[in-house]
């Protein structure tokens, strides 16, 4: 909870800071302020087992905290890297304060325990991002970005708060507690509105996630925002969302799961034949990211459908997230670092890359391998965890897909590194990186590549 | 600790080679390669000794929460393979001597990291590390055959991968359902003895899920008839030392896979499968033998030989008794040495003569007779001619066959005729008949060239005449399998 008032704070030191014209400390005050909350996080861990706030619309316990810590830690290394795009831009401090703020809301999506504190978290996370993702004023793609966001996004807060209003409508209540208490105690005796509810909010975080048939805003918003701003969206959007989509279904509607899942299970199949074979196609690699995350979604949609409420899925949900942030984080910077050294996004650009920078072309291979789910990375884990946690349902057939879709997703993952390792490029020039992107980059590649030396680590530190 | 060091010392001088710069890469990789044979001897000697040493085997966590342990054991079956590998390996290296590769040291690196993985699967005891090795064996060799490979080498190689790659994909789904069905007091766990208790304790359908889930990745490796189709085109567009690692020992991770990782973990779902299965073999062998006749290109000539020569490997293994898989085992060492050798004639005509066409060659024999001795001992020790090294499991092989089935057998040894067709008049339009054009420029071998053969040759020949010492471990490795499936 300290860390999300610090958050808060911070947001609105930023926009204070362009008012009294010292621009030059919001970044080392945002990345103390961060720490600030990393430290406070730490701390509640230890004190309390969860406490709640304002009448137990807001609870921070174990999962929310675990969550809320990775989307804390990706947004640090996301500020100091995103440092430079910062400067280069006028109204810095709107930015900062922007981005801050849909921190916010993505930290609160990890500790609701309320209906409103939900629809709040989702509409504070959404609406600085649909202003960011236009933030290229001059650019024509990036507006498209930022009003496409904002209808489709749009329609989906729609959809949400119908599906809230149905469940308010059947149960009395927007308490998380209180709607699962509602469903244990009235089983077989539940409207239909009520599942109808349930899954028009599945919709909504579908939506969220860009999951299929839900994601065709995904590659076209991903496309025209800002590499960097894609960065936050592909990374603290998504793993708040799941940290939601996770104390929702897996807690609140686990009850009713005989309803959802099968949808769900649609879901995921659509999820990962479209996105596999629409990425094999793409020609430009941020495009092919898009398509990638949708797939990853579908991964982990599928420890949320396996449903096994217990640690085993929470620690596979957090431990997938985190390596999917580390992966995309390099996979962003890279491509913003070659879109800012003269190239494209299209893959034509990575050619040469070993040539023109082997550190950056040694990472984004080790991304790309990471995110094909090749041992011993981070991303090889996480899919491994999503097999145990999927092995025991009804559901193989779901799992065999899984397996032939990602040898299709090994296909475009290796498309990027032969062409930085195999293909000549055109201008033989050294890339130049900058310091703080560098530095990123390396964490990020010692992250992915130390979790998936030691992925013991990962729930020796979360123990729930 | 022996056995860790095995695994450890390639990785070690792999990662030396990766920094080091310039061309002493293959002087360190040939000490290495060298020195991690004499650790295989020293393995083996031990072995033969004293076979409960735990200098030869290892056992520790590695992800507690997981039950994941880092457990390696050197026993007769392991012991076979790494002393294949580990005898492979300093010829391949040999062989690389006389041309000049670009980046020679991240090449012999990748050589090196593949050693590692390669024993660490001969030798893993644990189901999880088994997979992690199995998966890491596939990128060294994958950066080999991309970076140094020959024309149209990106789409080949990329099929090769993601065919290999959701082959074991398949097996991971497979082991952990395995997994699951593990209980060592409440607790699951990796170790591979656990997992056969729970691939016993299935029902026959779930054992046969089993099989075929597990069976389709060591299907793809080896390759069996009809996964075999990246084969070919990998073994012709990879370099030379890649083919020569992916047919001598790439390929045994198959069959070795089937024999430790299979046969005793779901013996219900092999007596509904293994029917299915070796007529899946059997066909490989007469579809490739049939194939080979027809090949003009001698590479490619020796890619479908090996299809069926595996063929009968896997044929023989999967009837599953003790003539069979011993038979297997050896065939195993005398196919990998042979294939190695085979592979390197092939190079060294394309060095000679540009070519490895087959009708443009012809009369090599006199411009260079020693050659032709060396081709005629490989050639001979591949068609099994008695006393060379491939007789001893050919003809356990087609025995054990022939215990499973009369008629499977009547196929099966339909290898050796073919087998014979294919090599013998392949040998005979490229040695001898009149002189082509493009045999003139067939100088002298170069040293190396020509130690490599005579090694191989000395080999083929050895095990032919006195097999016994290989043959006892396989015979011990076999009967430890076999009890194990009961």
């Amino acid at each position: 909870m300290k860390g999300l008032l610090i958050i808060s704070a911070l947001g609105l030191l930023a926009m204070l800071a362009e008012i009294f014209k010292v621009k030059k400390i919001i970044l080392p005050l945002t990345l103390l302020g961060i720490i600030g909350a990393l430290i406070a996080n730490y701390f509640e861990w230890n004190t309390t087992m969860s406490i709640s706030y304002f009448d137990n619309m807001i609870v921070f316990d174990r999962p929310a905290l675990a969550f809320s810590g990775i989307i804390l830690c990706t947004a640090f290394f996301w500020f100091i890297m995103a440092n430079d795009y910062f400067h280069e831009d006028t109204n810095v401090a709107d930015h900062y304060s922007l981005v801050l703020f849909a921190l916010v809301g993505a930290l609160m999506l990890t500790a609701f325990k309320n209906m409103t504190t939900l629809f709040l978290g989702v509409e504070i996370m959404s609406i600085p991002l649909y202003v960011l993702a236009a933030s290229k004023k001059g650019d024509i793609k990036s507006n498209e970005a930022g009003f496409k966001y904002l209808i489709m996004g749009s329609f989906a807060s729609a959809v949400l708060l119908f599906g809230i209003a149905l469940i308010y409508g059947a149960t009395g209540s927007f308490d998380i507690a209180a709607i699962s208490n509602y469903l244990a105690a009235n089983e077989g005796n539940i409207p239909k509105f009520f599942h109808v509810g349930v899954i028009f909010m599945l919709i909504a975080f579908c939506f969220k996630v860009s999951a299929a048939p839900f994601h065709f805003w995904a590659p076209d918003v991903y496309e025209g925002s800002p590499t960097l701003i894609t960065a936050l969206m592909s990374t603290v959007v998504k793993t708040a969302a799941f940290a939601a989509i996770f104390k929702l279904f897996m807690l609140a509607f686990a009850l009713s799961s005989p309803v959802w899942s099968s949808i769900l299970a649609m879901i995921i199949a659509l999820s990962l034949i479209i996105s596999n074979f629409t990425a094999a196609t793409q020609t430009s690699v941020k495009r092919m990211l898009a398509y990638s995350s949708i797939s990853h979604a579908a991964f982990m949609l599928m420890v949320v459908l396996a449903n096994v409420r217990n640690n085993s899925s929470l620690d596979a949900l957090i431990y997938y997230s985190l390596a999917y942030c580390g992966g995309s984080i390099i996979a962003f910077a890279t491509l913003h670092v070659i879109s800012s050294n003269g190239g494209d996004e299209s893959f034509t650009a990575f050619n040469g890359l070993s040539k023109r920078s082997p550190l950056l072309a040694f990472f984004m291979a080790l991304a790309m391998l990471s995110l094909a789910g090749i041992p011993v990375t981070a991303g090889f884990f996480g899919k491994y965890f999503v097999f145990t946690n999927m092995i025991g349902t009804p559901y193989k057939w779901l799992l065999i897909m899984a397996v032939l879709t990602s040898g299709v997703g090994v296909y475009y993952y290796m498309k990027v590194i032969i062409a930085m390792y195999f293909k000549s490029a055109d201008n033989e020039t050294a890339v130049e990186i900058k310091m703080p992107i560098k530095f990123t980059i390396i964490i990020a590649g010692i992250v992915t590549l130390l979790i998936g030396i030691v992925p013991g680590m990962i729930a020796q530190l979360f123990k729930f | 600790m022996l056995a860790v060091l095995l695994i450890l010392f390639p990785l070690f001088c792999s990662f030396i080679l990766f920094i080091s710069k310039g061309n002493s890469g293959r002087t360190i990789a040939l000490a290495a390669t060298v020195i991690e044979f004499v650790l295989g001897l020293a393995a083996f000697y031990l072995f033969k000794h004293n076979p409960d040493s735990n200098l030869l085997s290892y056992n520790c966590v590695w992800v507690e929460s997981l039950n994941i342990h880092f457990a390696i054991e050197i026993n007769a079956l392991s012991l076979l393979m790494v002393l294949l590998t580990t005898f492979l390996l300093p010829l391949i290296i040999l062989t690389t001597f006389n041309k000049s590769e670009n980046h020679p040291s991240n090449f012999y690196a990748l050589i090196l990291m593949m050693q590692m993985a390669l024993i660490g699967v001969f030798t893993a005891n644990d189901g999880f590390l088994f997979y992690v090795f199995w998966e890491l064996a596939l990128i060294p060799i994958y950066f080999i055959c991309l970076l140094w490979g020959g024309n149209n080498r990106g789409v080949i190689t990329f099929k090769f991968f993601v065919y290999t790659l959701i082959g074991s994909l398949f097996m991971l789904i497979g082991l952990i359902y395995l997994y699951n069905h593990t209980n060592v007091e409440g607790h699951k766990s990796w170790a591979v003895l656990d997992l056969y208790t729970a691939g016993h304790s299935l029902t026959a359908t779930q054992q046969g899920a089993v099989f075929w889930l597990i069976f389709i990745a060591f299907a793809i490796k080896m390759p069996v008839f009809p996964f075999h189709t990246w084969q070919p085109d990998t073994y012709v567009v990879a370099p030379t030392q890649g083919t020569m690692l992916l047919s001598g020992i790439m390929l045994k991770m198959g069959t070795f896979g089937v024999i430790k990782w299979l046969l005793p973990v779901v013996p219900l779902g092999l007596q509904e499968w293994g029917g299915t299965a070796i007529t899946l073999s059997v066909i490989g062998i007469i579809y490739a033998s049939i194939i080979a006749i027809s090949q003009k290109d001698f590479k490619r000539l020796i890619a479908y030989s090996s299809i069926a020569h595996v063929g009968l490997i896997s044929a023989g293994i999967l009837a599953a008794n003790q003539q069979g898989i011993q038979g297997g085992l050896m065939q195993m060492l005398a196919h990998g040495v042979n294939v190695v050798g085979l592979f390197f004639i092939a190079d060294i005509l394309m060095r000679h003569t540009g070519t490895r066409e087959i009708d443009k060659l012809g009369g090599i024999r006199s411009m260079n007779g020693n050659f032709a001795v060396l081709f005629l001992i490989i050639v001979l020790g591949a068609v099994a001619l008695p006393l060379t090294n491939g007789f001893v499991g050919e003809f356990l092989l087609i025995n054990g066959v022939y215990q499973y089935s009369a008629t499977m057998a009547a196929f099966a040894g339909l290898t050796i005729i073919l087998g014979a067709v294919y090599m013998l008049r392949s040998y005979q339009n490229i040695m001898l008949g009149e002189k082509k054009d493009s045999s003139l420029a067939f100088g002298p071998l170069h040293a190396n060239d020509k130690i490599v053969l005579v090694i191989i040759c000395i080999a083929i020949i050895a095990f032919g005449v006195y097999p016994k010492p290989l043959n006892d471990i396989a015979e011990q490795g076999t009967r430890s399998i076999i009890a194990l499936m009961k």
